[in-house]
């Protein structure tokens, strides 16, 4: 199997699926000829001509609201928001919009859009250019979560994604985009709300997300040397939320540690934890553990940023302070 | 006026079953019948109308929360729209939606909407949606005075005309976002100047004139065909209710309100029509009085249908 990057492996999916359905069409901010902001698009202007690959203005809601509209008419679009930070400006257009017509109108909508939006912090970017705001769309009724860690994962789950009849907010971790590994030249999907055990252990289960699964597998190695076996799993989607997967890890191993770059005050792995608490409460040995980032926002200067930012020696802590 | 009597007829009979659909409504909120709350449409039947009679079934429009005319002039089945304001099951939206939430894809009604300034960004997608699948289908935005200052909208004017999409935005100007006045609330005096900005056409029309309405609209509409983009048509107009049922109303006086419902475009257009001998007063009559039956049929399905099974509750979050 071919080596790939996470970018390419997403440029890959968005130019197989277009090859394969005329409805499906990319825009966005400097999606075009300059290739999206990371590259995720780039080539695609060439391959498919501006009737497909649409650069639009700055303007996030008709972005969003054009996609909505356009998915509510029989299209597909792939709508790439430059930051997720940027979700803020068209928030209206995603959760009032696009995530409820379906429900409001009685099951009669369709809304098959994908809304791409790069995530995370590590590049010095800033309060406004860093976040990582997955848990406020997994609150959302209507809205499909996926944030996938690997290129594997990345290929499969944007076909996923763009075969989907709902709208699926697809959060990709900016650090992510250089990462290479394995994946297929053909077509493939991978199931949306069904997660990955990324690696097997018995000790402690670590369910970690995005980046922090790379982070997760990092620690998962420092501590199998001192004969402590990490069970990694990668949830892939948060909404879908692959509880079951995660429960019977629990119930093996007794230990549950979460992992995200979102800031830990009602982040997703308060949900994650709340789960475990409530349907496997009697399986636990200790505390449910968050490893996350503090409550602030991100910050520029490269050593607070650092900070701010979880990794897998925290991850080894956490695990360490549970025995 | 060359216009044929079908046409005039049907203008007609769409305004009273708006006028009498929206005056069943406000009786039945008062009597406690209607849950929730709802934005009354009377007094500004000409503009939906006179807007939606230059469409077909395959075009599309985007509706507001004031939206009971635009469904209804778009085709709205009165049964299904009353027992969907009414929670019942048998409604539109299997009495999920209610009042502002009410949609039939099947005749472009791409729904109305609880946020105001909501449907600019949808109108221009369904528009783009068109013109990628190389069809000649015009969708209209309607949008009141209050959502003209939205972002959204202007967002929704501007791409709309950079990229020529076939949408005509209708604007509602009915003088108040709630209880704000347009004088407080923007410094121009014709919402139509701003389509300037935008390079499109901007039209200022009586909005109490039905025939006014449909041949500016229907030149917009032409237009968007062609594959010329976009226009804006600001329709003046006045409700005579409040925002929602219910508002006392203390921010406007009785003269003003008076003063518009002289100028009540039902009877005006009977008066030409009658005029120019397209319709007797007794022609007229009889499609006040059929009007009424169905209206009675539709009140009669409402409140004798079910509400919902709770175990509806869960169903169609997703697709």
């Amino acid at each position: 199997m071919a080596k790939k990057t996470y970018l390419q492996a997403l440029n890959e999916a968005l130019a197989q699926e277009m090859e394969k359905d005329e409805r499906v069409f990319i825009l966005g901010e400097d999606v075009g000829q300059f290739g999206g902001c990371f590259g995720v698009t780039q080539g695609l202007f060439d391959r498919f001509g501006e009737g497909r690959v649409m650069d639009t203005p700055i303007t996030e809601s008709v972005i969003v609201g054009a996609a909505a509209g356009a998915a509510a008419s029989g299209l597909r679009p792939v709508a790439e928001l430059m930051f997720v930070d940027f979700i803020g400006v068209a928030l209206d257009q995603l959760f009032n919009q696009a995530a409820k017509m379906r429900y409001m109108f009685g099951g009669k909508a369709k809304v098959p859009m994908v809304l791409r939006m790069p995530q995370g912090a590590g590049i010095g970017a800033a309060a406004q250019h860093s976040q990582s705001l997955e848990a406020w769309f997994m609150h959302i009724p209507g809205l499909k979560v996926v944030m996938p860690s690997t290129p594997y994962d990345a290929k499969g789950m944007l076909i996923s994604a763009i075969r989907d009849d709902n709208p699926v907010v697809f959060l990709e971790h900016k650090l992510l985009y250089g990462v290479e590994g394995d994946v297929p030249e053909e077509s493939y999907t991978i199931e949306l709300g069904k997660a990955d055990i990324k690696r097997q252990g018995t000790d402690v289960t670590v369910v970690a997300t995005s980046r922090m699964v790379h982070s997760a597998l990092e620690a998962a190695e420092i501590l199998a040397k001192d004969g402590i076996s990490l069970e990694v799993i990668d949830p892939r989607c948060l909404q879908p939320l692959d509880t079951e997967t995660i429960l019977d890890s629990v119930r093996k191993t007794h230990a549950l540690v979460i992992a995200h770059e979102a800031v830990c005050f009602a982040g997703p792995g308060a949900e994650i934890a709340a789960q475990v608490a409530e349907k496997a409460f009697d399986y636990l040995d200790a505390p449910i553990t968050r490893v996350a980032a503090p409550f602030c926002p991100v910050p520029f200067s490269p050593p607070l940023e650092q900070a701010f930012i979880p990794g897998a020696e925290d991850i080894v802590k956490a695990v360490r302070a549970l025995r | 006026m060359s216009h044929s009597k079908e046409i005039m007829v049907k203008m007609y009979t769409t305004m009273n079953r708006i006028r009498m659909f929206e005056s069943m409504a406000q009786e039945y909120f008062a009597a406690g019948k209607i849950p929730g709350f709802v934005h009354l449409y009377l007094g500004e039947e000409a503009v939906a109308v006179g807007a939606c009679s230059c469409l077909t079934d395959r075009d599309s429009i985007t509706s507001t929360h004031r939206g009971h005319g635009h469904l209804i002039a778009k085709g709205g089945d009165l049964k299904l729209m009353m027992a969907e304001i009414f929670g019942k099951s048998t409604g539109y939206c299997k009495g999920k939606g209610g009042s502002m939430h009410i949609a039939d894809f099947d005749l472009g009604i791409l729904g109305a909407n609880g946020i105001v300034g909501g449907g600019g960004p949808l109108a221009t997608g369904a528009a783009l949606a068109a013109k990628y699948k190389k069809t000649d289908d015009v969708t209209i935005c309607f949008f009141g005075d209050g959502a003209s200052n939205q972002g959204t909208t202007q967002e929704s004017l501007n791409l709309a005309s950079a990229w020529k999409l076939p949408v005509v935005f209708v604007n509602e100007n009915n003088g108040y976002g709630i209880s704000c006045p347009q004088c407080k609330s923007m410094a121009v005096t014709d919402i139509a100047d701003r389509a300037a900005a935008y390079d499109m056409p901007g039209v200022v029309v009586d909005g109490n004139d039905v025939l006014a309405v449909y041949e500016a609209v229907g030149e917009a509409v032409k237009r968007a065909r062609r594959g010329e983009g976009p226009t804006l048509v600001e329709c003046k107009t006045y409700r005579w209710r409040g925002h929602f049922e219910g508002d006392a109303c203390t921010y406007r006086c009785t003269e003003e309100l008076n003063e518009w419902m002289a100028k009540d475009p039902i009877p005006r257009f009977e008066e030409k029509l009658i005029e120019s001998g397209l319709a007797t007063a007794e022609e007229l009559e009889g499609v006040k009085a059929a009007v009424k039956k169905e209206l009675e049929a539709a009140s009669e399905f409402a409140q004798s249908s079910p509400l919902p099974e709770l175990s509806a509750l869960l169903e169609d979050v997703y697709a």
